[in-house]
């Protein structure tokens, strides 16, 4: 669909190309006008020619080198590293949920990490908008492994918390539990059960709401996490991954 | 784990912190990049032209030259690059497969040298990318057949040893091998001919004497047809007994379509033979002779085409079966809709519906004999109809079995195709089997772990006493395992087996546990047990008896060596060794299928990793060196070496 911001860089992009090339404003009308004949004489592809236009517009280049090293904690040579995995796996300069959860999956050969990945991608894609760009991608990353641990839990908490509302709810937790059980598969020692998850809920529950009321808020998150030595011991464990 | 991937597992383990708040174990230790190389350019000297890369990409593959150490053979100290003296365009695509993770065949290569290439590239021709695959299967199928043309012309050649018996068999299966087998040939051809031009000239009403009707041939010379069908059934059956007792396989050269066909061609004449002396069956007798005109199809022998068209029908039947069928339908339809439409004319040929079939088979294939027309207005536009649509009904499965005919002139490539529709399945299985073995990965190497952790541990209390060169020697010897790529990919899976508190099994000893159901008995000899999780002191006692007595020196003694003498030398905080973290839950290693307990239980440590971790406070062993219970706070240092 032709979004209006679109819709005025297609306008920008045709003047641009009209001014480039010293078409006449006539002729370009008429190549307009064509189009939309054809448009409407097709009647499948409603927004074909949008559709195309917007295919190539969502090439995306990520902001300079300095603005990324100003907003992440990463050095240059490290975003230069990332970026060029990032580009090798997504040429377009933007990751979509397919091919996120198809990268992720393939890290997780026996089980199905399609839902957890479905909760990663929401958790990275920060603005909303259906695709994780380098920024995004850059932003998250670097609260990961260069974060305080203060930063690392607010992450976290916002993983867990799907609908974003500022508590996890045990149905959100359960959801979360069975993606990461998912994980594992099928082929587990001990096996898995149907309540395993609920019941590691459960425990997660009794460790982290504080004041029993059924939902974890971000404080009380933060607290338990902040009191758990093993916890707090993870999450230094990825440091020195990049 | 593909190439592109590889970059990014940084990602992935960077996510891994999503489950950290959840788990209520203690995590592994993460694998470190021992002296962390900054990622540099290498130059490949390909017979004078120059590629470069990064280190990394070649990495990304280690089973392969470039990946692994060999290349270091081919490295020339004076320019400071890896000279190779191959073909420099072959090895565009081999360099492309680093990068991008796909291998492709390019067209305008010849297949044998790209085989060459990959071969010494140490890359399997099967990861071939689907673009390419099918391109580079059929130019090796092409390439094999004309190989195996050449050894077939070789073969014709008589080999030192054949038996009489297969002498005559190869004589009968191809006719050039010999002058008799040629003679043979010609003269059994000759014979077919004579037996059906007979059997049709005997039909043929001779000239007559004038008082008499005009009388057939055969009935005129019987003596003279009679012995020409004698010879040549003579012929026939000599020859079908020479192949029968040349065959190899006789029962299935009985069985096949030839020797069908022969029978049936000769066993007419032997039933006549006994049967001339009773009247009734004469008439049987005569029928019989029909089945002399299938001696016609012993030509097929003789001729290739007659094969082909065999096959064609054959493989065709499916078009066939449905253009009877359509015929049918529309037989029927018509047939009855004529009766009804001619029913009122009077002196209709039209008396009943199966006398209205043969009208309307004659009108849908055009043929139009005119015995029987339609009369009234009704039955001529229906009949005008019924000839449209035959027409219609006929001409289309006809292109269809027309093309089958000239595909089958490829006959071999249709077979070979065949042949690689199997190769095709290996290869998908084989490529599943790389897939799944980056999971079987996994557990093998906790099981290399195990191996590993032992020989250190048996090594630990001399190595003790030295300082980071031992251990420097103990991470190459367990670097050697392991890529970095791939122990920090089995870091990742361990982390989510710690998280949820499960471990990954193959897939038999998933069954055997499954099929066991809650068969749990862990005999409780320590004190210290889980509920939930199995035994872990006591495997280890069991397993330390059946295993080298190495072990064994270490089990006990073990527990408080090493962590005392950490103590004692490092005061604290930085140990370089191999320091394992107790699991909690217990878990498979191949020695596990070495037991044969009924509880199918052991325990072993969790991966080994070398890594710089502080100890923070000391160690807190208890003697049987595992009380963990999943709630999380009770344990504070949960570092101890494993009781082996």
């Amino acid at each position: 669909m032709c979004t209006p911001s679109k819709g005025a860089q297609w306008k920008n992009d045709l003047e641009h190309i009209r001014k480039d090339h010293g078409f006449s404003r006539k002729v370009l009308l008429n190549c307009c006008l064509v189009r939309r004949i054809i448009t409407w004489a097709s009647p499948s592809p409603k927004d074909s020619v949008e559709d195309e236009l917007e295919l190539s517009t969502v090439r995306h280049r990520p902001e300079g080198l300095e603005q990324l090293e100003a907003q992440t904690r990463f050095s240059r040579k490290e975003l230069q590293i990332l970026y060029r995995g990032f580009k090798n796996e997504c040429p377009s300069g933007v990751v979509n949920e397919e091919t996120f959860k198809d990268i992720y999956s393939q890290f997780f050969p026996q089980g199905d990490a399609s839902t957890y990945a479905h909760f990663l991608f929401n958790a990275f894609d920060t603005d909303h908008n259906g695709s994780v760009s380098f920024e995004d991608f850059v932003m998250g990353l670097s609260i990961l492994l260069r974060g305080t641990v203060q930063e690392k839990l607010i992450w976290a908490f916002n993983l867990y918390d799907i609908n974003k509302d500022g508590y996890i709810s045990k149905e959100e937790m359960l959801d979360i539990m069975k993606a990461i059980y998912d994980m594992m598969g099928k082929c587990t020692y001990p096996v898995l059960k149907e309540e395993t998850p609920r019941q590691h809920v459960e425990v997660f529950f009794q460790k982290m709401d504080k004041n029993k009321d059924g939902v974890v808020t971000i404080d009380e998150f933060i607290d338990s996490c902040q009191n758990d030595e093993n916890i707090m011991r993870s999450m230094h464990l990825f440091e020195n991954v990049l | 784990m593909a190439a592109g991937v590889a970059a990014w597992l940084p990602f992935a383990r960077a996510a891994a912190i999503g489950w950290m708040p959840v788990a209520n174990l203690p995590m592994p230790v993460a694998p470190t990049e021992k002296n962390k190389r900054q990622d540099e350019v290498i130059i490949l000297n390909v017979s004078g032209r120059r590629f470069q890369t990064w280190r990394n990409t070649l990495d990304r593959y280690p089973d392969t030259l470039l990946g692994s150490s060999e290349k270091e053979f081919f490295y020339n100290e004076e320019t400071k690059e890896y000279f190779f003296d191959r073909d420099p365009d072959v090895f565009r695509s081999v360099l492309n497969f680093y990068r991008t993770g796909k291998l492709h065949y390019p067209r305008y290569e010849c297949i044998s040298s790209y085989d060459e290439e990959l071969a010494f590239f140490g890359i399997v021709p099967e990861i071939i990318g689907d673009c390419c695959y099918e391109e580079y299967k059929d130019r090796k199928r092409e390439n094999a057949e004309r190989l195996m043309d050449d050894q077939e012309d070789n073969k014709d050649a008589k080999l030192p040893n054949m038996t009489f018996r297969e002498t005559m068999w190869r004589a009968f299966e191809n006719p050039h091998t010999s002058t008799m087998a040629l003679v043979f040939y010609y003269v059994t051809g000759f014979f077919i001919a004579v037996s059906v031009i007979t059997n049709v000239v005997e039909t043929v009403p001779c000239g007559s004497a004038p008082n008499q009707k005009e009388v057939p041939c055969g009935e005129r010379y019987t003596v003279a047809f009679f012995c020409m069908d004698t010879a040549c059934v003579m012929i026939f059956t000599v020859e079908y007994l020479m192949r029968l007792f040349a065959a190899p396989n006789r029962y299935r050269f009985m069985r096949s379509v030839m020797s069908i066909i022969d029978v049936v061609a000769i066993l007419p004449y032997y039933i006549g033979l006994v049967m001339t002396d009773n009247e009734d069956v004469s008439g049987a007798f005569v029928t019989l002779r029909v089945f002399r005109v299938f001696r016609i199809f012993k030509f097929s022998r003789h001729s290739q085409g007659l094969r082909i068209l065999g096959y064609t029908l054959k493989s065709c039947a499916s078009e066939l079966g449905f253009l009877l069928f359509s015929l049918t339908m529309a037989i029927i339809i018509f047939a009855t809709v004529m009766f009804y439409a001619e029913k009122g004319s009077s002196s209709s040929k039209f008396t009943s519906i199966p006398a209205s079939f043969w009208y309307t088979i004659v009108t849908m294939t055009t043929l139009g004999y005119g015995d029987m027309v339609p009369k009234t207005i009704a039955g001529k536009i229906f009949g005008s109809i019924c000839s449209l649509s035959g027409v219609l009904v006929i001409a289309l499965p006809v292109p269809v079995i027309v093309s089958n005919f000239s595909r089958i002139y490829h006959q071999n490539q249709r077979a070979d195709k065949r042949r690689a529709q199997k190769v095709q399945k290996a290869r998908l299985a084989r490529i599943r089997l790389s897939k799944a073995g980056s999971s079987s990965a996994f557990l093998h190497s906790k099981r290399n772990g195990l191996f590993n952790e032992a020989l250190e541990l048996t090594q630990l209390p001399y190595k003790m006493s030295l300082s980071e060169q031992s251990s420097t020697k103990e991470e190459q010897h367990l670097g050697k395992s392991s890529s970095l790529l791939e122990s920090q990919h089995h870091h990742l899976l361990h982390c989510l087996e710690k998280t949820t508190n499960h471990e990954f099994v193959d897939e038999q000893y998933y069954q055997q546990s499954y099929l066991e159901g809650g068969l749990q008995n862990y005999p409780p000899r320590s004190p210290s047990l889980s509920s939930q999780d199995g035994v872990t002191g006591t495997c280890c006692s069991r397993r330390s008896k059946k295993h080298n007595t190495p072990l064994r020196n270490a089990s006990a003694p073990a527990h408080m060596q090493p962590l005392t003498h950490p103590q004692t030398h490092h005061h604290g905080l930085q140990e370089l060794s191999t320091i394992h973290i107790q699991p909690l839950s217990t878990s498979r290693s191949s020695l596990n299928m070495r037991i044969d307990e009924p509880a199918p239980l052991n325990c072993q440590s969790s991966q080994i990793t070398t890594a710089i971790i502080s100890i923070p406070t000391p160690p807190v062993t208890t003697p049987e060196g595992d009380a963990h219970l999943p709630t999380g706070p009770s344990h504070q240092n949960v570092v101890k070496v494993s009781a082996l």
